[in-house]
Parts: structure tokens; sequence; C-alpha cells
């Protein structure tokens, strides 16, 4: 029983690391950068979702509707004004530019926020602590099972876009072939722009389903950047519905290993990604990223 | 009226000076053939005039406007379409994805998802097939029909029949006859002189980034060309 309590739950952790891996995976399939602030920016759209609610005394879920318009303007000018410029600096600026954007992110957050560890768990009241109870050790958490929803609601949506509208159609085109794209009358910048902004709105999501779940504070960013990296990898470069799969792999993973001994969660996680990097595949998703 | 003017235009490429003060002008309604070996620079030209490469030095105009410093995309919305070398279609997509992108943001006209198929009806059945899976023939028409979709007043195709086999060659051409019938002006790079000298109104022979012969086709023997394409121009020869 406890096998499939630690399957269950991997399954509902794995989408929370989908969602934090889905903007990752966006942003790598359309631009062929890795964000490596993605975490800072999920805490970031975390914190100013916490702010709105606390203030204006609000359910965490409209204040993220409410933080998500906003968001979405900072991925836009994020784009517009830090990461075009980076990208014309070849493969290896926006790396550096994004590292060193987590880094600006996280120390603002400490100035602003001090180096309390909050939760938005308590707002949520019974959605956080409730679960349904199927056997007397198998339990499903609400909150689990809105999260793993929610990214399945985010991915499949974004796959939607991708496959059946004129903007995701420019967007595909672009990612395959930017030069090209620009022959045709498609402005890659602006796809690029566009992309981000979806990717950072996805990640203030994210921010908002860990805040609820468990804690966070201005540090926590680099941690969830790793698992969403680890998701990515896991999951496939560039494939939403493998960024999926690699999630929950990485949270069953977690939570079998935890099974076994609390501190082998993380390590249990680390070591599936590093099984499947070591594997045929993981050799072909390297040398694909090379091209 | 000129449709395309282009003047001492020159481009690099990296440290190399592929194109080295070009000057010629295109008038609207004819076809215009490019000829030279590779390397001489037809292709970084060509891509310069849609404004995929940077223009180091010199103009281009484009129906009375300067556009040498047009973003590529834009230049599409003016009317230049370029087929690039090498086809690059978009290979993910499929064929009727690859024309609905290139629509979009295309200058208003005649040229829409139907028109298109109708006049290349070979794609009409490849519609739902990825780019990639197509052959040569087919994604050289399915290249042009892309560029047609932004209603282009200069369509330019690179190397119309390079790689193809000699039916799908003819097959290409019966889709740029299309395009002649509706008056749109065409410069193509065409490896076949023969055949260059028989579709084109007007011959540019490249050299080491230069034109060293533009004539009408009418006034010149395919051995001109010949000379010039090797660079045997008469007072040299004699030289030598």
């Amino acid at each position: 029983m406890t096998w499939i309590n630690a399957v269950v739950q991997g399954l509902l952790l794995g989408g929370l690391y989908a969602l934090f891996a889905c903007g990752l995976s966006l942003l790598f399939g359309v631009m062929r950068i890795i964000n490596l602030a993605h975490g800072d920016l999920a805490v970031l759209g975390a914190f100013l979702v916490w702010t709105i609610s606390t203030q204006a005394n609000l359910s965490p879920f409209w204040a993220l509707l409410l933080a998500l318009p906003v968001m979405l303007a900072v991925g836009y000018l994020l784009q517009r004004t830090v990461l075009s410029r980076s990208l014309r600096g070849g493969p290896l600026t926006p790396l550096l530019t994004t590292f060193g954007l987590g880094i600006v992110i996280q120390n603002a957050l400490l100035q602003v926020y001090s180096p309390d560890v909050r939760s938005l768990g308590g707002a949520t009241g019974a959605l956080s602590t409730g679960s349904w109870r199927l056997t007397d050790q198998l339990s499903i958490s609400y909150i689990g099972v809105l999260t793993l929803a929610t990214a399945v609601l985010v991915l499949g949506g974004l796959q939607l876009m991708l496959r059946r509208t004129s903007f995701g159609r420019e967007m595909r085109a672009t990612a395959q072939d930017p030069d090209t794209a620009a022959l045709v009358g498609v402005p890659a910048s602006a796809v690029y722009a566009r992309a981000t902004a979806i990717a950072v709105g996805i990640a203030t999501i994210a921010g908002t389903f860990l805040a609820i779940h468990s804690t966070f504070d201005a540090a926590s960013g680099p941690l969830q950047l790793l698992f969403a990296f680890e998701a990515v990898v896991i999951g496939g470069l560039g494939s939403l519905w493998g960024t999926l799969t690699g999630g929950i792999v990485l949270g069953v993973a977690q939570t079998i290993g935890a099974t076994f001994d609390p501190q082998y969660s993380i390590l249990a996680g680390h070591l599936v990604f590093l099984a499947i990097l070591a594997s045929p595949r993981g050799r072909s998703i390297l040398t694909r990223s090379d091209r | 009226m000129n449709l395309l003017q282009v003047d001492d235009l020159v481009a690099y490429h990296g440290l190399l000076q592929a194109v080295r003060g070009v000057s010629f002008a295109v008038d609207e309604g004819t076809i215009v053939a490019m000829v030279g070996a590779n390397g001489a620079g037809k292709s970084t030209m060509l891509r310069t005039i849609a404004g995929a490469h940077r223009a180091a030095a010199g103009t281009v105009r484009f129906a009375g406007a300067d556009v040498t410093h047009v973003p590529a995309h834009r230049r599409v919305r003016h009317g230049i379409a370029l087929v690039p070398e090498g086809r690059k279609l978009f290979a993910d997509l499929t064929v009727e994805e690859n024309l609905l992108v290139a629509g979009r943001r295309a200058r208003p006209g005649p040229w829409k998802l139907d028109t298109v198929l109708e006049s290349f009806p070979m794609l009409r059945p490849l519609r739902k097939r990825r780019a990639a899976s197509l052959s040569g023939g087919q994604q050289q028409a399915t290249a042009i029909a892309r560029a047609v979709m932004a209603n282009p007043r200069l369509l330019i195709v690179d190397e119309v029949s390079l790689g193809l086999s000699p039916l799908a060659v003819d097959t290409v051409y019966e889709c740029l006859a299309v395009l002649r019938t509706a008056g749109t002006t065409l410069i193509l790079v065409e490896q076949d002189l023969q055949r260059a000298l028989s579709v084109a109104d007007h011959v540019l022979c490249v050299l080491e980034g230069r034109i060293v012969l533009g004539s009408a086709t009418a006034a010149v023997t395919r051995e001109q060309v010949t000379d010039a394409y090797f660079g045997l121009r008469p007072n040299l020869s004699e030289q030598s």
C-alpha cells in the first residue's frame, strides 16, 4: 500500500513539476535558450500573488488572476529589453544574462520581502489541507489533484494553441527557422516576446501552486529551476506532453525515494535524471540541442 | 518603371566581401535570370535584396522606396519575396501550414490558400503531408507557393532547379509560368543556361561579386554568357 501511495503522491507532485517545466520547455523549444531565471521568475510571481492576496484580502486564486496580466507584461518586456539583446550575442550570452537576472530577482525579493518564509496554504483554507480519503493509508489531497489538473490544462491548452492557431503556427515556424520565418513576413522578435510572456505567465501559475503546496522565500527559485530542468530533460526537450511525463516521472521517483528514507527523496529524482541523461536517448537529446 | 533599383550594393559573408558594388535595375513584369558559378555571390546578393542579409554599403530601392535598412519581414509587406536556396521549408509543418504561415502577414492581394492551391494543383493532395516528407520537386513547388502566398510584386527564386529531376524541373517551371501570366516580376537563379535564356527577358551574369554581363536575352549569345560566366571577357583573352 505504501508503494501505491508513493506512486499516487508522486503523480500529483509531478503535476507541480510539469507546471514549472512547461515554461522552461517552451522557451527552449522556441528560442533555444535555457532561462536560468525561470525559477526566480516563478517565485517573483508567487510574491506578487502573496502581496495581492494579503493586501486585498483575496483568495490566492483571484490574486493569481490579477497577477497574471502583470507577469505576462513582465515577460514581454523582459524579451524586448534584456533577452533580445543577449540573443544577438550568441548561444552562451542568454545563459549568463538569465543567470544574472536570477540573482538580481533573488536579492531584490530579499530586500523587499525579507528572508521570512511564507506560504499561501493558509489563505486557501480547506483546499490546501483537505483530501479524499480512499483507504486508511491512501488519501488524495485536493490541492494535488487541482495542480495536476491545472498542469494538464495548461499543457493541453498550449499544445492546442501551437497546433491549431495561426499564432501557434508562427511560433512553430520561428522555432524551426527564424531566418526563413522572417522571409515569409514573421518577425522573430515579436514571436519571441509573446513566447516569453506566456512562459513567465505559466511560471507564475507554477509559483502560486508551489506557494499553496508548501512554503517559499526569496531563495526558493533555483531548486525549482533544477526540478523543472530535470523534468524537461527526462521528458525530452521541446516536447510538451513529454514535459508532463517528465514531471510525473520525477515526482514519482522522489516519493518512492522518500518511502525508503525521506533524505533520499530529492536524490532519487537526481538519479533518475542522471540515468536518463546517460541512456542513449539522453545522448541524443544532448546532441540535438547542439544543432 | 523600375520595380527594383540596386545601387553600389556591398555585402559581406563573414570576412569575405561577397558582393562588391553591384548596380542593376529590374523592370516591373519582366523575368531576370541570374547566372554565375558557385560562390560568385548570387545568394548573398539576393538575400541582401530580400533583407535577410545586411547591406554594408549601397542602396536597395523597391517601388520607389528606399528599403536598404528595412528588416526582411517588413520587406515582405512591401512585396519582395525570396525562395531561399535549399527551399528551407518548415519541415515539421504540413504543406498547408507552410502556406498559411506565409499568408498571415501577407500583402493584400489575390493570392489566398484557395487560389494558390488552384494554381499549384499538385499541392492539393499533399496538403496534410509534413513538408519534410516531400520529394525535392514537391518541396520546391511548396516553397514557391509559400512565397506566392505573400502576394509579392517581386519574387526571387534562388536555385530554381538545383537537385531536382528533369521532370520536377518542368513542374516547377509550370508553377513559374503561372506567376508570369499573373504579371509578377521574377528573378531566377538558374544553372541551366539553356533554360535561363529561353525563359528570361534579361540575363545578369555574376562573377566574383560583380555583375560582368547584363543584357536583354535577345541581344546576347550563349557564348557571350558562357565567357562571362568563366570570366573570359574578350579584352582579357586577347591579353593572355
